[in-house]
Order: C-alpha cells, then structure tokens, then sequence
C-alpha cells in the first residue's frame, strides 16, 4: 500500500472539537487523505517533574512508532506544554524530511498570555503552527518571505504576523512533495 | 550569506542538548554538525570551516573554557557562544574575557537563542565587510594611474584591455618603476574577477622559507612561532587574482611548489593536511630576462611557459619621452591636492630639465622627484631650483655616439646651465677659457642656439 495519509494523532488534547477544522484544513493544504489516529501515548515517559514540562522528542518518537502502513505523515496535537532539554518551551517539533511532527496547542490560548479567550485567533494559530511543522518535514527550513507560514516564530506575537499559508517558492517545493 | 553557508558546530556532552539543537539549526536552514567532546570538536574543526561554535562549559576531559582558548588560538574569526548551567555564570564570564562572543543559560528561551544567532551573524558580517572595505580602500589609493600617449603606451593599454577579459597567465616585463604592478591592478579591475581581490606578492622580499608561508598559510604549530592558523595569500587571492613580482627571484624549490599549484588548483597549509581548492588567475612581473634564466638553468621552462601565456613589455621612460610632460603634470596635480599646496605646473626649464634626465628609476623616481619638488616649491610653479634627483643628474645621450657629438651636446648644456658664463662653465667643465672658447667655435655654439 503507498503511503497517501496524514493521521492526526491526540495527545491529551482537552477540546477534541479543534482537530475537524484542522484536518480540512491540513488535507486542502497538503493535497492529503487526513484521518485522526486515536493512539496510547505513555506521557509520564515525557514528563520532567522539575519542568512541570514534557519532552517533546519523546511524545514524537511514540507518535512515529509503528505507523499504518498508508501513513505519509503522522502529525500529534497535544495540550500539554512541551520543551527540548537545551529550550523552555517549544510551540512545535518535526523531523525534519521525516515523518512525523508534533505541536502544542497549550501555549497558543490567548488565556496564557493573560488575555481574554478568542477561540478564532486560537484556531488561526493552532493551523499555523500544524503547517509550520509538517512544512519541515517536506524539508522547508524557515523562510524570510514576509508572511509566509515557514517565518520563525518563537514567541506567539512572530505567531500571529505570519499568514496561514507558503510563500510561492516554499509552496513549489510542497507541490513537488518537498526536498529531496 | 545564504544561511546554508553559514556552520554551526554545537559542543556539548549531552545528547539530548546536541539533539535539540541539531533539529534547531537544521530546521533554520544553516550547516550543522554535532560533536560530544573537545576533541571530537577539533576533528571537525580540522575538516570543515565553522562561523559559530556553540560551546557547553562542562565537559569531561577538556572543558569549554580552555577549548575557547584553543579555538581562539587556531581561528580568531570563530564566533563562540558559551552555554551554561545558572551556576556557572561566573565560569561563563571568563570566557567572555578569553574572547567568546556571548553566553547563554541553559535551557535557553528560543527567542534569546534568536537574537543571539542574529547578532553572532551580524558580527560576522561586519567583519568580512571591514576586510572588504579595507580592501577597497587599498584599491582606491592604489598608487597612481597608467598615464602616457606614447605609441608603446597604448599598445600596453590595447593588451591590457584584450587580456582582462580572458583568464590567461599575463607575464610583465619592464624596468624597476615602470608600473608593472599598475598594469596587473588595470587587468584585474577590468576582468570577470574584478569583485575579489587582487592579492600582491613580492617574491624577492622573503626568504624562501617565509615566501612558502606567505603563499601557503600554515596551520597552528607548524613551526616555531605559528601561534594561530593563518591563511596564506593563495588562499586569499581565491576567484580574484594573484600577482607575483619578480617572480625571477624565487628559488627552484618554490618553483616547483608553484608549478604544482598551478595545475592542480589545490594546495594545503603548512603543517596541514587537507588539500584546499583554489581558483585565482596569476599575473606575474619580472624586471629581470627569464628566458635566459630558464637557457641558463635557473628557471624551470615548464613554469615559465605557465606564466607566460601573454606577455605584455613596458617600454622604460628614455625611450617614451613624450609621456613625461603627461606624467609630471599629473603627479603635480596628484601631489599638490594630497599635500594641499598651491601648486599648479612646472615652468618651462624644469620641463626641460625632466625630458633630458635619462630617468634610471623610471615612472616611481619621477613621481619622487616631483613630490620633492612640491614640498620645496615655494611659489606656484615648480622649477629647476626646486628639482633634485637621486641619482646623478644623467642627461639621455642625444644626437649620436661619435666623441664630437656627445662633447658638442654636453658643451652645449654646461653653457645654458651656466647661463653663458664662460668662466663659470670653465670651471664646471675642469677646462680653461680659452679651450672652452675654441669649443664653442668648433661646433658654432651661439646663446640662441
């Protein structure tokens, strides 16, 4: 069987609700069959008690292993906050030209910054972050063409300048099923 | 810089830490590689140039601190971000003072780890741009430009513009001072290679061990006093243009070095292994004859023919005397604003005087000359008073060789030197006045004359 599928695996995600928007999304975006992956992920492997953190390598390398065999990409949407040993906090992971990525959704609420609730805003950043991440995957690295989706962010505020979609010459390379 | 061709090394024990970074870096489009240890950082420094090296402080065996030195040792360019634990901030200081960029404390937030590529990258960029415009200024006060009418400065300038536009070896003959170093600059700045550098050598300065380190480099080590790595010439002439000098002075060994160079297009530091490519396009100059050299044995035929695709003879200035108008105004006009003065031309007889010096030191000692004669000039001509040659005053043999032709000619100048004092002229002759009288009746000398 070719792999043809993007799975969207959960991962503690507190508002199932988020993931249909998502995956017509993701599945317009990446011309792919999108499907969510309902999956046992073993978290406390994850958890640093010192952190009160989650290492996000070790959430991904659970979402990647045994993937079905139609799997083209594995993307994990988590709601619990995530980091690498050498960062505080990451908003997302991927394997880069790999197959699998992982995104947090527990700092893109407005209400972790203080501020009040906006679920749009929420679900804008929640695609951004989804296509940021998978776009690695396909081999992008991060992009200076203002505004597409391949910008670095690092705080939520570089989050929310980027627009939802590539650039011309990031999105030539998706169309072309990414680097080589 | 396209960021692919920036290299990040991360230095750290913990694989975990290497990891995280490693996927960071990558996803940012940069060069990456990891290594776990200083030595295994010193490996790789060995194979590949890094701009930034991340640099954890604890580490067993050699730790950050004493691996900062070491690297600051062997490239000074590297630009090193030490990453610490809360607790070793003060160990972070000292590295600092040992010549590290900047620190970070580990975990790092991601924008932090930004800002402090961004600036690192910055640095590097304010550097090679301070060495581009260093350079820039060094073309820009290139001594002087070519200057003269004369059919055989034309015929230089005509070859000069037919060889910068191809990638032959150009070989230039010429007497000390004529410009030969001017018409390799004028054939690279009107050639393809224009935008990297022109790269001098003077090959009879050095000794031929010091020559051999100039062109190759040498890495740390390599001898006695090789403190640092340093890049040689040849490496630094990569995709502009090297331009030997008297390349007659090299000895055979260096020859042989050369030649080798040549036609591979590769070569390796002293005391260095790994064979570094080079692309450069060679001019060289020499005021001696290599054909003889290389009839006598002291030249290897095969160099020479290397060098000498296209040959370019500057003729020296006795034999171009038109151009020595063209070239005293213009390093009047060059020197007098330099050096502020109201200097505007040269009066006639001093005019005079230069076109019948024979100029042994060419081009450079007639710019000496007139730039003397502007700091003792006191009005706004130069004159005769005002000019003093390094050699003795040697007039260009005119008229013929017969004996009569030349006391006739040198007879003639005493007298208008003297003004027509015929006592005066005597005595400078070493004659009485009376020979001197039956001189000028022999030849028909008359003040009008």
């Amino acid at each position: 069987m070719k792999p043809s599928k993007l799975y969207v695996v959960p991962v503690q995600l507190s508002d199932d609700s988020v993931l249909d928007p998502l995956l017509t999304y993701l599945a317009h975006a990446f011309r792919l069959e999108t499907e969510i992956l309902w999956k046992e992920i073993d978290l406390a492997k994850a958890y640093d008690a010192k952190r009160h953190q989650y290492y996000s390598s070790t959430i991904l390398a659970q979402i990647v292993s045994n993937p079905p065999a139609d799997a083209f990409r594995m993307l994990g949407v988590t709601g619990v906050d995530i980091y690498i040993p050498v960062l505080t906090y990451l908003f997302g992971e991927a394997q880069f030209k790999g197959l699998g990525a992982l995104i947090s959704t527990y700092r893109l609420r407005s209400e972790f910054y203080e501020q009040p609730p906006d679920a749009q805003l929420f679900h804008e950043r929640l695609l951004k972050e989804a296509v940021h991440e998978l776009g690695h995957t396909y081999g992008l690295v991060h992009c200076n063409y203002p505004g597409c989706v391949m910008n670095s962010s690092t705080y939520i505020e570089d989050v929310d300048e980027k627009m939802v979609s590539f650039c011309r010459a990031c999105a030539k390379i998706i169309g072309e099923g990414g680097i080589e | 810089m396209d960021k692919e061709n920036i290299g990040i090394l991360v230095v750290d024990d913990e694989f975990s830490v290497r990891d995280s970074l490693y996927k960071w870096f990558m996803s940012d489009g940069f060069r990456t590689d990891t290594a776990e240890s200083a030595d295994a950082a010193m490996v790789k420094l060995r194979e590949q140039t890094w701009d930034i090296i991340l640099l954890d402080i604890k580490m067993p065996g050699m730790d950050g601190i004493e691996f900062n030195r070491h690297i600051r040792g062997i490239d000074k360019d590297i630009i090193v971000i030490i990453m610490t634990a809360y607790s070793s901030v003060d160990t972070a200081v000292q590295a600092l003072k040992d010549g590290a960029f900047d620190y970070v404390s580990k975990p790092v937030d991601p924008d932090d780890l930004t800002h402090i590529i961004r600036n690192a990258l910055e640095k590097r960029r304010l550097a090679r741009e301070n060495i581009q415009l260093k350079q820039q200024i060094e073309d820009l006060s290139m001594p002087d430009d070519i200057v003269g009418t004369s059919p055989q400065m034309r015929r230089v300038l005509e070859m000069v513009a037919t060889v910068a536009k191809t990638d032959a070896t150009v070989m230039i003959r010429g007497e000390s001072g004529t410009g030969k170093e001017l018409v390799a600059r004028a054939i690279h700045s009107n050639s393809n290679r224009r935008y990297a550098p022109i790269i001098s050598v003077n090959c009879g300065a050095f000794t031929e061990t010091l020559l051999e380190s100039e062109l190759f480099g040498h890495e740390k080590g390599a001898f006695t006093g090789a403190s640092a790595r340093r890049r040689g010439k040849i490496e630094r002439a990569d995709k502009g243009t090297i331009f030997f000098d008297e390349i007659g002075n090299i000895t055979s060994k260096m020859q042989m070095d050369l030649l080798r160079v040549i036609e591979t297009k590769q070569f390796t530091r002293l005391g260095g292994e790994k064979p570094i490519e080079v692309d450069f396009r060679i001019i060289s100059a020499t005021n001696r004859d290599l054909e003889e050299g290389v009839a006598a044995g002291e030249f290897r035929e095969d160099l020479y023919f290397r060098l000498n695709v296209f040959t370019i003879d500057i003729a020296p200035l006795r034999e171009r005397t038109e151009d020595i108008p063209l070239l005293a105004d213009y390093f009047v006009q060059k020197y007098a604003q330099s050096m502020t003065r109201g200097v505007k031309g040269i009066s006639a007889d001093a005019m005079k005087m230069l076109e019948a010096y024979d100029w042994p030191g060419n081009a450079r000692e007639l710019r000496n000359v007139i730039e003397r004669a502007i700091v003792l000039c006191s009005g706004d001509e130069i004159t005769a008073r005002d000019l003093s040659f390094p050699f003795r005053y040697r007039m260009k043999q005119p008229g013929g060789d017969t004996l009569e032709e030349v006391e006739k000619s040198h007879v003639t100048r005493i007298l208008e030197r003297a003004d027509w004092n015929i006592s005066h002229a005597a005595t400078v002759l070493g004659i009485d006045r009376t020979t001197l009288y039956s001189k000028i009746k022999k030849y028909g000398l008359s003040k009008q004359s």
